[in-house]
Order: C-alpha cells, then structure tokens, then sequence
C-alpha cells in the first residue's frame, strides 16, 4: 500500500534527460531527490532524439571556428528573434561542457577520423581531409539554421545513448525512481508551491508528496494534435497543465510549435534532421529538389520552420506525391550508401524496414512535415524558477526558458535538456539547502481530497456521452486543421470555438470502465481536461498574434513585425474562468539587434525603438508579469552586458 | 479505410487485474478489422478505445525505441508496436511477457527488474579521474566507440529475458539484457574496472556461464543486438582472466 503523504526534498516530475539531470544536481548537493515518471526513465521521450546534441567543440574542418558566440547567434536567429537572449548565451556557453560531461557518463560520440573523409555537401560528394591531431576527438554532422557543423551524435540513437548514461548516474546516486506515476495537480497556496498530487498508474491510488522544491520536467505537449505528432504517446504535456490549472503561474509562448520536416508519412515517426544533415535531399512527386529553388543558400538545411512550410506549400500547390494516406514529399538518402545508412544512421534504416516496408538504400522515404516540438512550457526566469509560485521550477521542453523562442535549432533540445538540467539543477539544489519543508499536511490533504473526488465523480457519472478517446481524436483534427503551419484569423477563431464546446463535453464525459485498479480510461480522462486547456492556450496565442515569426506563421500577417511584437505571450487561466487571459512581456535583453535570419523571408516590420530603449523596459516587463527574482541580475552572463552595465 | 476484402482479425488476449479481487486470470476475445499497414499498437489501441477500456497494455514511442511494449505474440516475444498484423494469422494471442512481475492483463514491471540489475551489476562508467568541466574531452578511437555504441543499443525491452529459460527459472539470472551490459562497460576504456574485478560477477552462478545456450535471445532480439558474440566476448574475457590468476 503506497503512503498517502511522503516527503523529500526536491521533487522532479518527469524521468527524461532534463529532469534526471537536473535531480543528479540536487543529490550530488546532498538533497534528497525523488523522480516521479510515468514510465520507467529510459522509456522517456528523451530516448527518440535520433541525430544530435549541438555544441560548439569545433572538431571537424567544417566546424572550424565555432565558438559559443557563433552557437549564440544561430540560436538567436533560429528562435526568429523570440528567444531570452541570455539564456541562449548560458546555453550557448554550457553546452561544450555538457556534451564533454556525457562523454564521462559514458556516451559513446561518434569520433573523428584523421584523414580522407567523404562527406556530401549541397548535393555533392566532397573529401575533405580531417587533420590527424584531432583524430579520436568528438566530432559533429551538419543540422539546419547553423553556420557550422555542430551537431555531436551517436549514430542515429543520441538521445538514447545520453539518457541511458545519464540514467546509469542516477542510478549510481541512489536517486529514488517511482515509475508509473502521474502527477495529477500541484499543491500550493498562491505564492509557494509544496509539491504535488499524484497517481500511481499501477493501483489507480492517489498520493501526495511534499517537496521544498518542484520541478516539472515532463516535456511538450505533442499529443494536443492526436496522431499528427512525432511525439510518444506520453506527451501529454502534463507540467504546463498542473501550472496552468494554479492559475498564477503563466505559460509562455504556447502558440509556437514546431512542425519537424521530415515524419515518416502516414505514421508520423520522426526521420533524424541528421539525413538532410548528412546530405540527404528533399524530393517532390517529379523528384525535384525543390528546396534548392526556395532556399539557395541553405538548400535542404534552413530552419525546421522554414523548411516545413517550403514542404506545405510545395504539396498545396500540387507538387505532393498521391497516397491513399494523403499527400507527402520524399526524402531521399540513398546516395549516402548502404554503409552509411547502416552505421550513422541506422536508427532510420530501422524505422523505414519495420514501420514503412522499404528500404532507404534502394528506396525513397516518404515523409510530411508533423507537428513536433512544443517551444512554449511553464514560463521561468533564467534559473529555471517559475513566475509567481517559488519553489517551483521547470526545465527542458516542458520550460519555456526560453532559447527557442519561435523556433527550435535541430540538436538544441537534447542539448537543452543537458545543460538546464545543470543550470536549473545547481539552482533547484541551493534553493531546497536554504528551504525547509513547510507544507501545512491540511493543505495537502485539501488537494488529494479534490482530486479523489474529482475522480470519483468522473466514476459516477451515469448516462452516454463521447468517449474520452472519441474527444482526443476532435481536438487533434481541430489543431492540425486549424492550429497547423499555416494559420490565419478565420481558422483560428474557429478553432477556439469548437475547443470550448470540447471543453464543456469533456466536463460532462461517461466513462465505461468502472473497475478497481489502474483504469486507463480513467488516467485518460484525468488528463484530458489539462490537454484540452492546453490547446486553447495555444488557438488563443495564435489568434491574437497578428504577425509571423518563427514557426507562427499567419497566411493573413505574414511579416515578422518587431515593432509590435517583439514580445512573448503569457496565458494564465484564472481559477474558475472559462478561458485563459492573455498577456506579453518583452522576450529578454537584446544583445544580437533584430536582423535577417539568414534563410527564410528577409521582408519584417522593423522596431521602431533603439535596441538600448527596448532593454532599459524588459525587467519592469517581466517583473510585472511575475518573475521572480534570479539568482544573479538579469543581463549578468550577456556579452554585450556583463560587468553589470544595466 | 475499410475495405470489404479486409480480414477480420480475431484476438486471445490474456486478462489479469491484481487490483481487483473480484478478477481472475482468464483470455478474453476480441474482434476487430484489419486495416493497412496496422500494428499490434494500433489493434490494441483500437480494442481499448472501442471495446474494452479497461484493457492494460504499454506503449510510449511508438516506433521500436523506447522498449515499453514487449509481449508473447503468438508465443513469442515481440515489440507489439513494430509487429504488423499482416504478418500474423487472424487468430493472435497476445500474453504478458513471462519473468517480469505482473502489472496487469499485459502490462509487467521491467522498469523494476532492468534497476534491479543496473544496481547489481553497477553499470555506471567506474572513472578513474573526475569530470573536468575545463579540459578537452578524452580521445577514443572511432571503432571503440562504435562497439560500444552497439552494446549500448539494447531499449530494455525484456524480451531476451522473456525467452530465456533460464531466465524464466532463475530469477537471480542476468540473462541477455544483463550479460549485454556488462560487456557493454567491460569493453569501454573510460571504465576502470578490470575483468578480475567483473570476474564475480559474470562467472558467479548468474552470470555468463549460468546459459544453456539455448540463445532464444538473439533470435527475439528486436534491435538484433550481436548476442552471441557478446556471449564469447564474455566468456573469453572470464576464463583469460581465470587463466592468469591460476
């Protein structure tokens, strides 16, 4: 019989790269540190990052002169303006360490090879000779929107590879894992959060655990567009659900969402960006490389938001291969060679013989560009502490920290998830050491008591309604409709009418399993209220953000407009209010001025004010909007702004 | 989708649920029609959400990565989330995945027994020096880190440790998933270990010599991990330090 109430001191909700990182941080300072996961750790999505970690090691000839500065600013460029600047720079800056880190956990880096190398470039086999001082060092593949060769990987299975290391320490650390818990809502009082509820999915049982710290790690929310995700079939996005639902912390930027180019078509599995990487092409139905036309100086390899909607447009205008599975492109590797495709990237090779029948060596893969990657989370000030409730931290994907901004680098989450987890994790760790457990267990039992009941009146309610499946399935179609890569006004204010009437039907959703235990059906329909609010924070971003930036793009705003908004949206959903409010806050300090990306559209509505008169507002900004105090002043680790020149 | 010439596939599912005390193992059948290119991932997800929602089973990923869905298929043990219905006859019986403690109907604890085993055989890089965050990474030859990229391939699905008779009577027993990992570190030079230091370990009754040499593992292997040769590596590196010692 599991205990109603247990303590520790830094709770981690999530066993992904990020959150394990970040409790190997708290227990290496001798805070006791519990995970609480709905799989087994190594099950964690983390798992299904195939191609690579990005860090500016500057081993291979083609990444010659990287640095973090240059790592920065692809990042800044990639986000399309929307990232927490500083944040990208600690990033920028951390992530050599942490690749390096993981190479003493014990992931295996693909290594250079002194000598002749082949590599294939914008279409063309090349050699380049790699010099044999570096041989044995870690070396990188090329990924989109970076001026260098950055990516460090393991074959195709990198974020395999770093989690199982990273697990492996955590195993090391004696660091305790409950698997197959969900947690089901935070316990807080409105300015301090305590820990959480939770589920086990093993006995259906609730439980709480009260913590000094909390941190949500649990990912993104793919699963808010049904099937037309990479994602697993875990990613519930649960963390922005528990902040939303306190309604003081805000989420960030919820409308950006990634679309990854290359999903194997009609599944949805992901394809490593590490094949265009690596040289492979993008094909339409006459097997034409369409990206050369739409993008000569990156080709195949510009911005995952760029190249998705190269890919969309390429289909809408009647380019798109035929299926009975609707229209794709093809993605084609076989120049790469059978060697190749069966070292660097067998991950691919495996997934197109078991999931698609074919092989790449000989055969085209066919692919579409899905929904992939949630930029927007739980919004949190540079150490990872959440606005408006302290104690409570998020980080990785879950976070919107925020180094994306508006769009993802490939290479940059896994990344992300390494370096947070460090950064967060020291910061989680000095908070809990300076805290003690306060948690009044009257609070606590107040929230298990609303969450059994929420419970028992879902198992109580007679009569028939849609299943719990039957609604998930609607709020896919609406999202991938209507909330797509190509959105506009009409559809978007569509979209947030029929997520309503779906939120009004779920709250009045029949369930027919009735039974003791786990009931699946029971932890879905638990969760199925937080997906549903979670996708009418993002229609509602979308629909008020009248430009394009990023992976938002607005067929009726199509400019990037930094005069109005350089700026990144907060949602809160009050408590008992039927929608979430809006809100924005000026996206950081800017130390890379607003600019041209490189790819994509140079066409944008310039800010009107200096660089100098936006910076001297963004704490008053964010101040207002609930950040909490860092650490450190903000601006301390920008170049442009370190020595506290603010 | 439906097509009339589509089968109608037939499926024996084993039910068990500890928590209920009023459940008793039992197979339950279910119908449902074939559609293309449809997994065990798919017709499971389809009988829970059209016909029994209480039905128990794992998936995560969905794409043969994340090792969540392990189960006997037709009596053997296989990744429900990469098997294609078309490859089976209509009638499947799908059962738990044996020598994993029961979660319920198809769902068992690897998470447990994979901890368990990471915790015994301490597999964690055993470093000589501590991280420097200041220093170039280590070099390692591009081959060294191949292989152990191999061996560090296994998803801890279960399913060599489901197949495997000894396995399934020794519970004590590393089977494939452990013997696989420990060579996994044994073979990797950052490790300090020695092969006298693992020799208690993969001589001991559970270790490498505890097989029969059955090797259902490496025919159900789903990542086709080189089982047999990690059996030889282990066996060579053991007695070589036997040898010496005596």
């Amino acid at each position: 019989m599991t205990s109603r109430l247990i303590t520790t001191d830094v709770l981690v909700i999530g066993g992904g790269l990020a959150g394990e990182r970040c409790a190997m941080k708290a227990a290496a300072a001798d805070q006791e540190a519990m995970i609480l996961s709905l799989v087994p750790p190594r099950r964690s999505h983390s798992c299904a990052a195939q191609g690579g970690m990005q860090a500016s090691l500057g081993n291979c000839v083609k990444a010659e002169g990287d640095s973090p500065e240059v790592h920065f600013q692809d990042t800044v460029r990639g986000s399309d303006w929307g990232a927490d600047q500083e944040v990208a720079n600690i990033f920028a800056e951390e992530a050599p360490i942490a690749v390096r880190e993981l190479a003493h956990f014990g992931v295996p880096w693909t290594r250079l090879r002194g000598g002749k190398n082949k590599y294939f470039i914008k279409g063309e086999s090349v050699e380049i000779e790699e010099p044999l001082e570096n041989d044995g060092l870690i070396t990188h593949r090329d990924f989109g929107g970076t001026a260098k060769w950055r990516a460090c990987y393991a074959a195709a299975g990198t974020g395999h590879a770093a989690l199982y290391a990273v697990d492996s320490e955590v195993v090391r650390l004696g660091i305790t894992v409950r698997d197959r818990v969900e947690a089901i809502s935070l316990i807080h009082d409105g300015s301090r959060c305590y820990g959480v509820v939770a589920r086990c999915l093993r006995t259906g049982r609730f439980f709480t655990v009260l913590s000094k710290a909390t941190v949500i790690a649990t990912g993104g929310y793919g699963r808010i567009y049904g099937s037309y995700t990479t994602n697993a079939t875990i990613n519930y996005g649960t963390g922005a659900a528990l902040a939303l639902a306190t309604g003081v912390v805000p989420l960030g930027n919820m409308e950006a969402v990634q679309f990854h180019p290359t999903a194997l078509s009609p599944s949805g599995i992901l394809i490593t960006e590490g094949c265009r990487g690596d040289g492979g092409y993008l094909l339409d139905k006459n097997l034409h490389r369409f990206m050369v036309d739409a993008e000569p100086e990156k080709q195949e390899l510009a911005s995952r938001d760029v190249v998705s909607r190269h890919m969309m447009q390429c289909i809408q205008d009647g380019n798109g291969v035929d299926s009975p599975n609707g229209r794709h492109l093809w993605l084609d590797i076989r120049h790469l060679g059978e060697k190749h495709l069966t070292t660097k990237l067998l991950e691919v090779f495996d997934i197109c013989r078991d999931f698609a029948g074919i092989n790449p060596v000989y055969d085209l893969i066919p692919v579409r560009p899905t929904q992939h990657y949630s930029m927007g989370g739980v919004r949190v000030n540079k150490d990872g502490e959440a606005y408006g409730l302290s104690g409570l931290y998020a980080v990785g994907e879950a976070a919107c920290w925020d180094m994306h901004g508006f769009n993802r680098l490939g290479g940059n989450s896994l990344a992300e998830t390494l370096v947070a987890g460090r950064v967060v994790g020291a910061r989680v760790a000095e908070y809990a050491a300076g805290a003690t457990l306060q948690a009044s267990t009257g609070l606590a039992f107040a929230a298990l008591k609303a969450e059994e009941q929420r419970a028992e009146t879902l198992l109580k309610r007679e009569g028939s309604s849609r299943s719990v499946y039957e609604i998930r399935d609607a709020l896919g179609e609406i999202m991938i409709g209507k909330v797509g890569i190509f959105r506009n006004g009409a559809d978007l204010s569509s979209a947030v009418t029929e997520l309503k009437k779906l939120i009004s039907e779920c709250d009045k959703v029949v369930l027919r399993q009735k039974g003791p235990g786990a009931n699946p059906e029971l932890a879905f329909a638990l969760r199925l209220p937080g997906m549903l609010r979670l996708a009418l924070t993002v229609a509602m971003g979308a629909l008020a953000r009248t430009e394009s930036r990023g992976a938002h793009f607005r067929r009726d705003y199509p400019l990037r407009n930094d005069k109005e908004w350089l700026s990144r949206t907060l949602a809160r959903w009050p408590a008992g209010a039927s929608e979430p409010t809006l809100s924005y806050e000026r996206v950081g300090l800017l130390d890379l001025p607003p600019g041209h990306r490189g790819y994509g559209s140079d066409e944008r509505i310039a800010m009107e004010t200096s660089v100098d008169d936006y910076n001297e507002g963004v704490l008053a900004s964010q101040a207002g909007e609930g950040r909490l105090d860092s650490v450190e002043a903000m601006g301390s680790q920008l170049r442009r702004y370190s020595g506290g020149a603010l | 989708m439906t097509d009339s010439n589509a089968r109608r596939l037939r499926f024996e599912i084993f039910r068990y649920n500890p928590e209920d005390p009023a459940s008793k193992p039992h197979i339950d059948t279910f119908e449902i029609d074939e559609r293309p290119y449809m997994t065990l991932y798919m017709a499971l997800s389809e009988i829970r959400e059209t016909q029994d929602p209480g039905l128990q089973f794992d998936f995560a990923c969905r794409s043969a990565i994340c090792g969540s869905c392990g189960m006997m298929v037709n009596g053997r043990p296989a990744l429900g989330c990469r098997t294609l219905t078309a490859d089976l006859p209509e009638e499947i019986h799908l059962h738990p995945l044996p020598a994993f403690k029961l979660i319920g109907d198809l769902s068992v604890d690897t998470g447990t027994w994979f901890r368990a085993m990471a915790e015994r055989t301490e597999s964690w890089i055993h470093e000589q020096l501590p991280f420097d965050p200041d220093a170039t990474e280590e070099r390692m030859s591009d081959d060294i880190a191949a292989a152990i990229y191999e061996g560090d391939r296994c998803i801890e699905c279960g399913c060599c440790v489901a197949s495997c008779g000894v396995a399934n009577l020794n519970p004590e027993f590393l089977a494939a998933a452990g013997l696989n990992r420990v060579a996994r570190f044994m073979m990797d030079p950052r490790d300090g270990r020695t092969d006298a230091d693992w020799f208690e370990v993969v001589a001991g009754p559970e270790g490498v010599f505890a097989c029969i040499g059955m090797m259902a593992c490496a025919d159900v292997c789903p990542k086709e991990l080189p089982l047999l040769d990690v059996y030889a590596y282990l066996r060579r590196h053991t007695l070589g330090t036997k040898l010496v010692n005596d």
